[in-house]
């Protein structure tokens, strides 16, 4: 093989690695990516059922309730426009508290609730997630908590 | 006088990099060899500088100077000294400075070290270095000046992110920034070869040294933070894949396709224009890394300032950087003349491989990192997590890793595929032992091979050294060996973990127990204590397994400036794996949140990430000897 034509070869190679980089990561991104939503988006289009989803809001005032084994919890997130009630068994963030922002990693149930594997509260006082950010700027009802 | 000292060694480096970048260019197309050799000096005295501003910088925040903007964003006084110390980069502007500083540091130990290369070559990667450094100085100086001042000065600070209060922060900026900084010095090497079209053995070699401690450092910066996240933010995890923790696997994977295409490239004289193309591509992942992390983009820890100017001037200089480079490459390449050929099966064969291999990971990396970025543009919030990851980079990354075992085991340029066969019979028969094994303990699929391949490729990696004489053997063909070894033991750590942790989430009063994996865990009590700048409740844990009983203390952890908490994880390491312990929150009952995980061979994950980087740091010995040698040798004929 002369040496153009191998460079030809691996240049080829290369390339169609990076096009089947490239489909195989866009396909799995199809199934994968977990999108954003705020109580009033589930309100207007329907539950998005059978995916992992972000829901982001503030923690309702009074509504962080603890089931007796110790270690559920319940509270509702509100984005000043509609509520979803979320269920969490884990230890909640240092930052999360009542009237500040949260946004909560899980999946919609049937009926409504959502069941929370993970959540995120701001990282700092100074700190607000920008999905968050850009969703409070949406209903302008709440002003961003920005702590001191 | 501090702060204006700092700031003038500021400008006077960033005015040393524009005269280095302009007698480089003379020195170059006027073919002046007066002028070029005076690029070396001020390229050294450019890195001086830079230093000195960092080292006062480091001195105000020593000092607690409340006069100035940026320890009173970012300190109190109040604060242990090692985080004074540390915390100089704890923030946006610190962090610049220390990137400039290494990048000078870089650039002059270029100017000093590097002998092999020849002079023209090296005066136009001293003149590329200071074309990067000169857009950094822009930066700082224009947009995140660290030294500005406050009037009137405050009387206090506001603190540091009390995740940041670690000494972690001492050790893993600095690596991280280490490497990424290396890789701009790959990056002036190849523009220089451009350049002067010395595209060959001779640049290769030249460079390695310089892709080699790029690699460690960037190796030991992402093993660092692993570890610091898996301790500091309490969740048990190790590896997010988070942005930012990606922009620092992206240059990772790039350096090490990089190290494996300049090997070629010196040893074979194969792979010239795709080796040039890596050493930007790498470059690139820095930049974009530095980019994702520092223009606040990101929600991160790491996203200091969230400020739209600083990010629109880290993407400029990106462009122009990268465009500038890849134009010199459209507009060059042309005149590199191709390299040897060689056949697919091959040592150089397996290396394009891995080479191939490594870029689709980097790929899907990269479109998972900047995807939610480009859907938010579009006005759609999502984020890409661990299951994408997981899905598209776990299978090609295994597939790599058999690459990894079969490669080294392959001659230079020709082998028979027969006695290929009766290398890597070993392996195999490791591989499927362990996987025959594994069926009775079923992990999952993605462990299951990843745990059966950790061993076929433990077997192989040390398989190189079969029947040499191990005193005559190259310390670089150890370092390969040492550092193939670390990615099993790495790997096998991972699969173990994500297969057979174990997690007990419990509500407990003082004197109750919780069981996970082989332990007992007992809740003694709860009791306040005070450290430095925070006071925390400490939980009295006595874990027992069989009659050994140790004591754990995970503190939750109140810090006043600025008022944050956070949960301080107790870990007890065992030779077969770690017990993770962390401590929630009380309830009205008098019950305390206890979460505990019992995991398996966690600790081979960080143990195999010192060994790879050791592995680099043998070769990188073994290679810097052998050229000594061969000049000694050189010289005396």
């Amino acid at each position: 093989m002369k040496a153009k034509h191998q460079r030809l070869t691996l240049a080829l190679l290369a390339l169609g690695a990076v096009v089947v980089a490239g489909l195989l990561a866009l396909s799995a991104l199809k199934d994968q990516a977990s999108f954003f939503y705020a109580p009033s988006d589930v309100k207007r289009d329907g539950l998005p059922l059978g995916r992992a989803v972000r829901l982001g809001g503030m923690v309702a005032d009074g509504s962080v309730k603890r089931a007796a084994d110790g270690v559920t919890v319940h509270f509702t997130v509100t984005d000043g426009a509609a509520t979803t009630p979320v269920v969490f068994a884990g230890i909640v963030p240092n930052l999360f508290r009542e009237k500040s922002g949260v946004v909560a990693e899980g999946q919609f149930q049937p009926d409504g609730r959502f069941v929370a594997s993970n959540l995120l509260a701001k990282h700092d006082e100074k700190y607000m997630p920008p999905e968050m950010a850009g969703k409070m700027h949406e209903t302008k009802t709440l002003a961003p908590d920005r702590g001191s | 006088m501090i702060a204006e000292a700092g700031l003038a060694a500021l400008w006077l480096a960033g005015a040393l990099a524009a005269l280095q970048l302009a007698m480089a260019v003379i020195g170059i197309a006027r073919g002046r060899d007066d002028v070029a050799a005076a690029v070396r000096p001020v390229a050294i005295v450019q890195g001086v500088l830079a230093a000195l501003a960092m080292a006062l910088l480091i001195r105000l925040f020593l000092n607690s100077d409340m006069s100035v903007k940026l320890v009173v964003e970012n300190s109190h006084s109040a604060k242990p000294w090692l985080y004074k110390f540390a915390g100089a980069w704890g923030n946006h502007e610190g962090s610049m400075l220390l990137w400039v500083t290494i990048l000078g540091l870089a650039g002059g130990a270029v100017a000093i070290f590097e002998r092999s290369l020849p002079e023209r070559t090296l005066v136009a990667t001293l003149g590329a270095q200071a074309t990067i450094a000169l857009g950094f100085y822009a930066f700082l100086l224009f947009s995140s000046n660290p030294f500005a001042r406050l009037t009137p000065a405050a009387p206090d600070g506001l603190g540091l992110n009390p995740l940041l209060q670690d000494p972690g922060l001492a050790f893993h900026p600095p690596t991280l920034y280490t490497g990424y900084v290396g890789l701009s010095v790959a990056f002036s090497f190849a523009v220089g070869a451009l350049v002067t079209r010395d595209v060959g053995p001779g640049f290769a070699k030249a460079m390695r040294p310089w892709v080699l401690i790029a690699w460690i450092f960037l190796t030991l910066g992402i093993t660092a933070g692993s570890y610091w996240a898996y301790y500091e933010l309490g969740w048990g995890g190790w590896w997010f894949w988070d942005p930012v923790e990606n922009a620092s696997l992206m240059p990772w994977l790039a350096a090490t396709a990089l190290l494996h295409s300049v090997t070629v490239l010196a040893t074979r004289d194969g792979l010239r224009a795709w080796t040039i193309m890596l050493a930007v591509v790498a470059f690139s992942m820095s930049m974009i890394g530095t980019f994702l992390v520092r223009s606040g983009i990101l929600t991160s820890v790491h996203a200091f300032a969230v400020d739209p100017e600083r990010g629109a001037f880290i993407l400029a200089l990106l462009a122009i950087y990268i465009g500038g480079a890849l134009a010199l490459f459209a507009a060059r390449i042309g005149t590199v003349r191709a390299g040897t050929t060689f056949d697919p099966v091959s040592r150089e064969g397996g290396l394009v491989a891995n080479n191939l291999l490594l870029s689709v990971i980097l790929g899907i990396v990269l479109i998972g990192t900047l995807y939610p970025i480009v859907a938010a543009s579009f006005g759609v919030q999502l984020s890409v997590g661990p299951p994408f990851f997981n899905k598209a980079a776990g299978p090609i990354a295994l597939a790599l890793v058999a690459v990894m075992a079969v490669g080294p085991l392959l001659r230079w340029r020709r082998d028979e595929a027969k006695a290929v066969v009766g290398r890597v019979a070993l392996p195999i028969a490791a591989t499927v032992v362990a996987a025959v094994a594994l069926l009775f303990v079923w992990p999952g699929v993605l462990p299951w091979a990843g745990l059966s391949l950790a061993a076929g490729l433990a077997v192989a990696s040390v398989a190189p050294l079969w029947k040499r004489n191990l005193r005559r053997t190259p310390m670089f063909t150890y370092g390969m060996v040492l550092a193939h070894l670390g990615i099993a033991v790495s790997l096998a750590g991972m699969a173990s973990d994500s297969a057979f942790t174990r997690e007990t989430l419990v509500a407990v009063r003082a004197g109750e127990a919780a069981r996970v994996g082989p332990y007992s865990v007992t809740l003694d009590g709860i009791s306040p204590v005070i450290g430095e700048n925070w006071s925390a409740l400490e939980a009295q844990l006595t874990a027992t397994r069989g009659d050994d009983s140790t004591r754990l203390h995970p503190q939750l952890r109140f810090f006043a400036n600025p008022p944050t908490s956070t949960n301080e994880s107790a870990i007890l390491t065992a030779l077969d794996g770690q017990l993770y312990t962390v401590l929630g929150q009380p309830d009205a009952q008098g019950r305390w949140q206890l979460r505990l995980w019992w995991k398996p061979f966690v600790t081979l994950i960080w143990f195999g990430g010192v060994l790879i980087a050791l592995g680099g740091a043998l070769s990188l010995v073994g290679r810097l000897r052998r050229e000594r040698r061969s000049a000694v040798r050189a010289a005396w004929a």
